[in-house]
């Protein structure tokens, strides 16, 4: 009993910034709909922030005080990303939004990284707070004591904010209806402005919060970004008792967690998530998304078209030009050239998911991560030919793709998302820490190819011709009634449904085929690199491939791939500068804004403008 | 008061508004008549640049307002009135009043609460209720007071009558002839004619974004063939 | 005469509220039948029945005499009824002739083929019913583009792909300019005489009901009030009271401009 009650109360403090950065993601959520992937950064920011203040205020005063202003500094921050990288795109489409964040996301973990260094900083102690209070004879720190009466005061002040203030009226005015609210005299952009602030100081009061239980790292914003993302689907996208509620759901679980099953820590928050939405397909207290409910429905899509002859000669003759390399291309432009190829038929896979499906998946590393590990274990665990696993590692993730999109596809836009991400983490989560069998951590090495495939160039060829016929596959069918009929469920699934079309079986087959093709973009991927860690299943991998069709362009066919060579040929470029990522993440922010329908619709548009294309043309 | 010119607006790709001009003079009613789909809405909402106009010029008291974010026209003293009352659903009565508020406007009434449950006694009893829990009348009440919490001179009313029960719509008549007695000046979108009629001063009709009729409700009555021609049967 | 559509003692009940209470119609072979009331007496909820979005309390849906109750709208549509619905729903990243070749492919069951083009499948076919609704000169336009009236028309070609036996179309002529909605009951007309379909419609222009329909059944509350041809439902005195209205209040115009 005891020991339960110490249990529960470390699960309560443990929550304390869980929920400050979740409600801030929320209540970002809520007014702006943008699915705001840069808050993990902004805790981040906020632990550092924290460190730098504490070293000199000095004494009880100085540290809270630091922690305070810490909130109030990462406020100022959010302030100036709004204004300046988020405002210039509300008015693309759906879901833009993501990539821009990304992109400071990037730029932040790389100014941290110039500021603070690479090492970890260890918090510093709460002075005043150090040591323990036994309660029931267990031990509990007693900073946990002051996190366990922090976060319900913070929890009540923003419930007044919300509930009592006229401000907080317009926020949740502006969650039902944005439009009208302008309608009604109310500046919308200082609203946004003003939440996205409020939000973000959240978080970075949460980060700084956590100093003295967990210092300051550069992984913080990923490892963050996961459990939050959990408990606001769980509570309910946009709904602040639900991210409180969900946070303690989940911290209290965790410790158990650790105590009890200490293998399955990572797992066990996934499987409430997936049990919740089963059951409460919007969270605990989530409202039901409707798709273009907010007036975000962007201009429709163009008809498709075949490629005509000349774009075939053109692509053809680009064909024939890569083949060529092997002759007169170094050694180490083979292995570049190979990876982009391998990392053109991983985002065109999700293209295809997301382009023509209309199925926006944040998770879709699984499928090709999962090629990898299927192919990896096979060889490791059962000595299989490397030509068999080619075989076995597409088929194994597009039945891990059949199987969660089953699961996934009875929600719809954010929820469906984030029930894809959830499973990618699950799979990740599996994978980390099932060590005996996956090698956890360490990864599996020693999964070369065949011998007739040993040498660079013959892999080259090899990965050239299966992940251009796979693009080919991928393009064909969105033009063959297959993909007409998935074109037909996005458009209109009312319309769809009513002519007979099983929309439902049709998207679920996308999904799986998606998979399918993402698992042998894996498998490539493990026979050309010989090993395989867990990051290949890291949310930061879906991210890659979201990104490169978002700026490619999700609504012209050959965004997907178009946006892959592009921009993993840059990424590859600018990885031999040191802050490489600060390079990649400002210039995706700048195509966000440069080209709100991506790279390919985009140069579109401007041809057709310029007179040089025909309207209309693809 | 409000001069409309010669505005072109567009719904997607489709051309909606086609050079459409309206006038309503201070202290006027304008009823905006004409069927399903014949661009009334979109009228309004381009005079709140909720739709924005292509070309063509909106003024209002002199000001030019096409071209403005919704917020500073509604700041200027011109309130809207919804077709789908679009309340705030999750929010009480009262708060929905909140949004709507606005500080007091030289040349035009000063609303307060106790104001609007005088004049819309079924809101006073469910000032606390939310939104949601109101029926059809009573949110359409709600639509009205939280766009006279902004003190506006001028209304763009958006089909009061659609939708809800006859009694309600007596009584929506009632409150325009009294809001129009206070100097207030109101345009209306509408398809019931019997409603123009009894609110309204003048009536102007379109037809595929374009206008073809401009008269008193006298003038209307006297040419049977324009009301066959453009509304509803 | 042959009843292809009926329904028998069809019940809907949301929670306290009887949407539709006990309605039992047939739709007679190659009937143009309309359905009009004032809002929220039950139309919507009785054509969603039919269609298979909602399944009734109780009662049955009867079509050639086999029993469709409570089938889902993609069997109910395999069974030969086809539908328009009241706000267009296409698909709008395709082109005129795409929308109409898309029925056709589901019709002869090859959404889930991968190997043709769909855009060479049932071209001909797609055509014909272009042709048929008078859309065969904007058969390659993006659908986006089009005219109001020219979508309505495109949706009708749609709906006859697969060659229905009952045509079900819910407010046909809603936001149409005068003229088009002549032209478009004219052409529902046709189609029907020419092809041999049932229609079902419901519709509040009285022009359109009055001048276009064989038969008019009336509901109220939920309850089928009264059926008969144009003349008897004019001068139908309940019907005059409920819905048409004589004129003299707001109410009764109000009711008959906006049901």
């Amino acid at each position: 009993m005891e020991f339960f009650v110490a249990q529960i109360l470390t699960g309560l403090a443990n929550a304390s910034s869980l929920f400050l950065v979740a409600c801030g993601l929320s209540l970002i959520f809520g007014v702006t709909r943008i699915v705001n992937f840069a808050h993990g950064s902004l805790y981040m920011i906020g632990a550092y922030v924290g460190y730098s203040l504490i070293q000199v205020l000095p004494g009880v005063v100085g540290f809270w005080g630091a922690i305070l202003l810490a909130g109030i500094v990462v406020g100022i921050i959010g302030v100036l990303i709004e204004m300046l990288v988020l405002r210039p795109v509300y008015k693309a489409p759906e879901l833009f939004q993501l990539v821009a964040t990304f992109g400071v996301i990037l730029v932040i973990q790389d100014l941290a990284l110039i500021i603070w260094g690479p090492e970890d900083l260890l918090g510093p102690r709460s002075p005043g707070l150090r040591g323990v209070v036994r309660i029931m004879g267990e031990p509990i720190p007693k900073y946990d004591l002051a996190l366990l009466v922090i976060t319900p005061f913070v929890a009540l002040s923003l419930w007044y904010l919300m509930t009592k203030t006229r401000l907080g009226v317009l926020v949740r005015a502006a969650t039902q209806d944005r439009e009208m609210v302008g309608a009604l005299g109310v500046n919308q952009a200082w609203l946004f402005t003003g939440v996205f602030g409020l939000g973000a100081a959240l978080a970075g009061l949460g980060g700084a919060l956590q100093l003295p239980k967990g210092g300051a790292d550069l992984l913080m914003d990923f490892n963050i970004l996961t459990p939050v993302f959990v408990v606001v689907v769980i509570g309910g996208m946009g709904s602040l008792p639900g991210a409180y509620l969900a946070a303690i759901i989940i911290s209290v679980l965790n410790v158990f967690g650790v105590t009890y099953v200490p293998q399955s820590t990572l797992v066990l928050m996934f499987i409430v998530m997936i049990v919740v939405l089963m059951v409460r397909p919007y969270g605990l207290f989530g409202r039901e998304e409707v798709a273009g409910e907010h007036g975000q429905v962007g201009e429709p899509e163009r008809p498709i078209k075949p490629a005509s002859n000349k774009a075939r000669m053109i692509v053809g003759a680009g064909l024939f030009l890569l083949a060529l390399l092997p002759i007169f291309g170094s050694s180490f432009s083979l292995v570049l050239a190979t990876d982009v190829l391998i990392f053109c038929l991983f985002a065109a896979s999700l293209h295809f998911l997301l382009g023509t499906g209309g199925l926006v998946s944040f998770g879709h590393a699984a499928y090709y991560g999962g090629g990898a590990y299927v192919a990896a274990l096979l060889v490791t665990h059962a000595n299989t030919p490397m030509e068999l696993a080619f075989l076995l590692a597409p088929l194994g993730a597009g039945l891990a793709a059949l199987a969660i999109g089953w699961v996934c596809l009875r929600l719809t836009g954010v929820y469906f998302a984030m029930l894809t991400l959830a499973f990618a983490q699950l799979i990740w989560s599996l994978v980390f820490q099932w060590g005996d069998v996956t090698g956890g951590d360490d990864g599996l090495l020693n999964i070369w190819p065949a011998e007739w495939l040993k040498s660079t160039s013959t892999y080259f060829y090899f990965t050239l011709i299966l992940a251009v016929s796979g693009i080919i596959l991928l393009r064909h069918i969105a033009h063959s009634p297959f993909g007409y009929a998935l074109r037909a469920a996005r458009d209109s699934k009312r319309q769809a449904e009513a002519m007979g079309i099983d929309t439902a079986r049709v998207q679920l087959f996308a999904f799986g085929f998606a998979g399918l093709m993402g698992g042998l973009a894996g498998a490539l991927f493990v026979f050309a690199k010989g090993s395989v860690f867990p990051n290949e299943l890291e949310i930061a991998r879906s991210f890659d491939a979201l990104i490169v069709v978002f700026l490619g362009g999700v609504k012209t066919l050959a965004g997907g791939v178009v946006g892959a060579g592009f921009f993993k040929g840059i990424e590859e470029t600018l990885l031999r500068f040191e802050y490489w990522r600060l390079l990649m993440g400002l210039l995706i922010i700048f195509v966000v804004i440069a080209a709100p329908n991506g790279v390919v619709g985009s140069l579109r548009k401007g041809l057709e403008r310029s007179g040089l294309i025909k309207a209309g043309d693809q | 008061m409000l001069e409309v010119s010669k505005i072109n607006s567009f719904y997607g790709k489709a051309h909606v508004l086609r050079d459409l001009s309206i006038s309503v003079p201070k202290g006027q009613v304008v009823a905006l008549l004409g069927r399903n789909g014949a661009g009334k809405s979109t009228t309004l909402k381009s005079v709140m640049q909720i739709v924005q106009t292509m070309s063509g010029e909106i003024t209002f008291a002199g000001t030019k307002i096409s071209g403005l974010m919704p917020h500073k026209i509604a700041k200027l003293g011109l309130g809207y009135v919804p077709e789908d009352r679009r309340i705030f659903t999750d929010l009480t009565v009262l708060e929905n009043l909140i949004v709507g508020m606005q500080p007091p406007r030289e040349g035009a009434a000063t609303w307060t609460q106790d104001m609007l449950f005088d004049l819309f006694p079924n809101l006073a009893e469910r000032r606390n209720n939310r939104g949601k829990a109101l029926s059809g009348g009573e949110q359409q009440m709600l639509t009205i007071a939280r766009t006279l919490m902004g003190n506006p001179s001028f209304v763009l009313f958006d089909e009061p009558s659609e939708g809800v029960a006859p009694v309600i719509v007596e009584q929506m008549a009632q409150v325009i002839t009294q809001l129009k007695s206070e100097g207030l000046t109101i345009l209306l979108s509408e398809q019931n004619l019997h409603f123009a009629k009894v609110v309204a001063d003048r009536a102007v009709i379109i037809e595929s974004g374009e206008q073809k009729f401009d008269g008193t409700l006298a003038e209307l009555e006297a040419h049977p063939e324009v009301r066959d021609a453009y509304l509803a049967a | 005469m042959t009843v292809v559509l009926e329904t028998q003692n069809l019940t809907k009940r949301f929670e306290a509220i009887v949407a539709v209470d006990d309605v039992s119609l047939q739709l007679h072979k190659g009937e143009l039948l309309a359905l009009i009331g004032p809002n929220g007496a039950g139309k919507s909820t009785c054509f969603n029945m039919l269609m298979g979005q909602l399944k009734p309390t109780s009662g049955s849906v009867l079509l050639e005499g086999q029993n469709i109750t409570g089938l889902k709208p993609r069997e109910v549509w395999r069974q030969g009824v086809g539908r328009t619905f009241q706000i267009t729903a296409t698909y709008t990243s395709m082109t005129v002739i795409e929308n109409v070749q898309m029925a056709l492919l589901s019709h002869h069951r090859q959404v889930f083929s991968i190997l043709p083009y769909a855009t060479r499948k049932y071209r001909t076919e797609a055509l014909n019913l272009l042709e048929m609704v008078n859309m065969a000169d904007q058969a390659d336009r993006h659908c986006a583009t089009l005219a109001y009236g020219d979508l309505k028309r495109m949706e009708l070609a749609i709906a006859l792909a697969h060659d229905p036996k009952v045509l079900l179309m819910d407010e046909p002529t809603a936001g149409m300019a005068p003229k088009e909605r002549v032209a478009l009951m004219q052409l529902t007309a046709d189609i029907v005489r020419d092809r041999g379909v049932s229609v079902l419609f419901t519709e509040h222009d009285m022009d359109v009901v009055f001048a276009h329909s064989h038969r008019i059944i009336v509901l109220n509350r939920g309850e089928l009030i009264t059926e008969g041809t144009a003349e008897e439902i004019r001068n139908n005195p309940t019907v005059q009271e409920v819905y048409l209205g004589g004129g003299t209040v707001f109410g009764s115009e109000e009711g008959a401009e906006h049901a």
